[in-house]
């Protein structure tokens, strides 16, 4: 089935000055990718050749990284990739609005396509996940509205989510937007699947009441007038939407089963190629449990931690249950525990960081301690 | 067509016999290095570091590797609407196709192809060097001194001389002579088979030689025309990180220089970089148990066991226990539990099974090509196969699906072979 791609990039999340200076979708996650990779890859895994990604959020780090579309075999004559930053009109002078704003801005891209079913996904997410196996749900259901949906994490803070009752034929019988009291346990994951000409229809709709809100102002009001099925995902999964999260995220990768889902398993996920050299590790370096990036040079202790591009770690150093971002520079004998250091950071010799388990300290890009 | 200044002709027809087993179904330039690159990757990115984008590489032997490596040549940046670069594989012309039969035979045969793109220079390079080299710096010093030919050449030892092509020059650096391989050599300026060359008077040379030497080659044939009819030929002297990587022995040192501290051969510099084709990037792991130490570890690499002073190239699996040391390890490759490689160079793709032993035993020249394996080098070629629980001596060659049959009393002595040229793992 022809399908065309809208990937939400433009929120900023709760990632605390992690995401002070970028978008969610933007975050490093398992030492060479962003979150972006893992949406945009989907979509040139499923075959769907045309893709847009919607941006707001301090954009500059994604179009940096969206710069060229050939990592992606996204570089065609025929689709391709877009994408859609807020702009000026003499009539509009705002930014998007909200979600489905943010797509009404861009209409034109939906009016001029051919294509039957528009899959719609946000960009702060981490899974791998054939998006034609939804689109052949949605059409054996002849839904109108098709959202992926899973069983929540344990311990989850359900009221950050869109929760679905959903019967045994995946019918929705019910979606409440970030509830106070949640009746199932069921969580959307922000994975749609919708006619071109309907969405179009809902956008035009809401547009004209001054609704901004993909899920409040159609999902939600919808839902009892339009055909809305649930589609149940199993594979891993998580969403950016706090620090502990995209913590977690990152140490999932040390664990085989889970990095093996991305590297291992055809289709990879992509990511644009920096071509650095291989990771170098001297004489007296330990790195156990850990994974590093291209380009670093290794010296010191490494335990149960992620390393990205270009890190350097001086002798004597130790770095533990931390992750530490590209281009990082760390001296001799520092010492970081349960800590997150953004890009580019540098500490000189000696300096110590230690967060807490489950609370890591968070140094900000570029910071120089 | 736009004029181009400069385009560079990449010859990359090589076998490489010296190289042994690792050239078997690919040409040297195609053979892997520093982990994650390939030979030919040097001079390719040099060229559009140095601001050339259009290159024509030459291939003859074995060329389907270099072929999918290169492809449109994206990760050099080389995918062009005009130039780019275009792979110029010998091809029938009239009646009777013609094999390239020299080096300057080779680029006699693209005449068509430089015409095309109408340029005032030539780059002439070989695709089996290790090295950096700004070549618009080459270029600079060729129109400074109103060359029609620059000739980039490095001092060697003068006991050394002998074995290369020797450039003999006045006190201004032009060149008056070329010997190659001089018994007394008068100079110690050796040609690394760069050259610069204005192409309108290569262009002449190249038809006029033609027509009496067949196999006409830059170094016996065109030079020496050249300074015949006295034209300005210049030595550029080139004082950086240069390596030939032609021997086994030669091959396995440049690679083990990149694990010293602080390498001669910088491959971290942000302004120079080495491009290669690896699009499918993951990070490597070091799992709980792993040791490793003065190694390079290229993407995708999992280690389980120990690695020192060693250089793995993408996607390599150490298993727990094994131990590699002053060894190569090339993409692709499996090393099974508590198997031990010692100087080994595993092409490839090869799968070690467990409890393997590599490199044990006397030094003993191998049996067949004694001039090639000698010292204390094993190389196993790409996608073979090593069964569990044998031990392989020094300067032993095995390429192909060996099995336990072929390794008498689970042992393979020092400077044996096991071909088996047809059995590999598809």
């Amino acid at each position: 089935m022809k399908a065309l791609g809208i990937i939400l990039a433009g929120g900023n999340e709760n990632l605390g000055q992690l995401t002070d200076l970028r978008a969610a979708a933007a975050m490093p996650i398992g030492s060479c990718y962003r979150c972006l990779d893992f949406p945009l890859s989907n979509m040139s895994n499923s075959g769907i050749g045309k893709v847009a990604v919607l941006t707001q959020y301090n954009s500059r780090s994604l179009h940096d990284h969206l710069s060229s579309a050939k990592w992606w075999d996204l570089g065609r004559k025929q689709g391709g990739l877009f994408i859609f930053s807020p702009y000026l009109t003499s009539k509009n002078s705002f930014w998007f609005r909200g979600t489905a704003d943010s797509i009404y801005q861009n209409i034109t891209y939906l009016k001029r396509s051919n294509e039957a079913y528009v899959v719609l996904v946000s960009g702060n997410a981490v899974y791998k996940m054939d998006y034609n196996d939804i689109i052949n749900f949605h059409v054996s259901k002849e839904a109108d509205i098709t959202i992926v949906y899973r069983e929540a994490p344990q311990d989850e803070d359900l009221r950050s989510y869109g929760v679905l009752e959903v019967d045994n034929e995946g019918r929705v019988l019910n979606i409440e937007e970030k509830p106070l009291e949640p009746q199932s346990n069921l969580i959307s994951m922000g994975i749609y699947v919708i006619q071109r000409t309907l969405l179009i229809k809902l956008l035009d709709a809401t547009q004209a009441e001054d609704r901004y809100d993909f899920v409040r102002d159609i999902l939600v009001r919808y839902r009892k007038k339009l055909k809305l099925y649930g589609c149940h995902f199993d594979g891993y999964w998580k969403t950016l939407n706090g620090v502990k999260s995209y913590y977690d995220c990152n140490m999932d990768f040390l664990r085989k089963d889970v990095r093996d889902i991305f590297t291992k398993d055809a289709p990879y996920i992509e990511t644009k190629p920096k071509d650095e050299p291989p990771g170098k590790y001297n004489a007296g370096a330990q790195a156990k449990d850990a994974l590093i990036g291209s380009g670093s040079i290794i010296n010191g202790y490494i335990e149960h931690s992620v390393l990205f591009r270009k890190v350097f770690t001086g002798e004597g150093s130790a770095i533990k249950h931390s992750i530490v971002m590209e281009s990082c520079y760390i001296g001799n004998n520092c010492y970081i525990e349960n800590a997150i250091l953004d890009k580019e950071v540098v500490l000189s010799d000696g300096k110590q960081i230690i967060g807490k388990p489950g609370d890591p300290m968070i140094i900000a890009k570029g910071q120089v301690i | 067509m736009k004029k181009k200044e400069m385009i560079a002709m990449l010859l990359a027809g090589g076998q490489g016999s010296r190289l042994g087993v690792l050239t078997t179904t690919k040409a040297k330039p195609a053979v892997a290095f520093g982990g994650k690159y390939r030979i030919i990757d040097f001079p390719m990115s040099n060229c559009i570091n140095s601001g050339v984008d259009t290159v024509g590489v030459l291939t003859q032997y074995e060329p389907l590797l270099l072929n999918s490596h290169i492809g449109i040549g994206i990760p050099w940046d080389l995918d062009r609407r005009s130039g780019g670069v275009t792979i110029l594989a010998p091809h029938v012309k009239g009646e009777q196709g013609e094999w390239y039969s020299g080096t300057a035979n080779a680029i006699y045969q693209n005449i068509d192809y430089i015409d095309n793109h109408n340029p005032e220079y030539v780059l002439i390079l070989s695709g089996d060097h290790i090295y950096k080299m700004d070549y618009s710096q080459m270029l600079d010093f060729h129109k400074k001194e109103h060359c029609d030919a620059t000739i980039a050449v490095r001092e060697v030892p003068y006991d050394e001389a002998s074995r290369f092509g020797i450039m003999n020059t006045r006190e201004n650096d032009s060149v008056y002579e070329f010997e190659e391989k001089p018994k007394n050599p008068k100079s110690n300026l050796a040609s690394m088979g760069i050259y610069i060359f204005t192409w309108k008077k290569l262009r002449e040379a190249l038809i006029a030689d033609n027509k009496e030497n067949p196999d006409s080659d830059f170094g016996k044939h065109i030079i020496p025309r050249m300074l015949g009819e006295g034209q300005t030929l210049f030595a550029y002297r080139f004082k950086d990180y240069w390596k030939d990587v032609g021997t086994v022995e030669s091959y396995w040192v440049a690679n083990m220089d990149l694990t010293w501290p602080l390498p001669q051969f910088n491959l971290y510099d942000d302004f120079w970089k080495i491009y290669t084709d690896a699009d499918h990037q993951p990070p490597q792991y070091t799992g709980p148990n792993a040791n490793v130490n003065a190694s390079l570890l290229s993407e995708g690499c999992e280690v389980y066991g120990s690695v020192y002073n060693s250089v793995l190239g993408p996607g390599v699996y150490v298993a727990e226990g094994a131990v590699i040391r002053d060894s190569i390890i090339m993409g692709g490759c499996s090393v099974g539990n508590n198997s031990v490689i010692e100087r080994g160079i595993i092409d490839e793709n090869a799968r070690i099974g467990s409890q393997v032993v590599i490199g044990c035993g006397e030094n003993v020249p191998n049996e067949q090509k004694p001039s090639v394996y000698d010292t204390g080098i094993t190389v196993i070629g790409e996608r073979s196969v090593i069964p569990d629980n044998v031990s392989i001596g020094k300067n032993c060659v095995i390429y192909g699906i060996s099995t336990p049959e072929e390794y008498p009393n689970n042992n393979l002595p020092s400077g044996s072979s096991i071909i088996n040229e047809k059995e590999v793992i598809v």
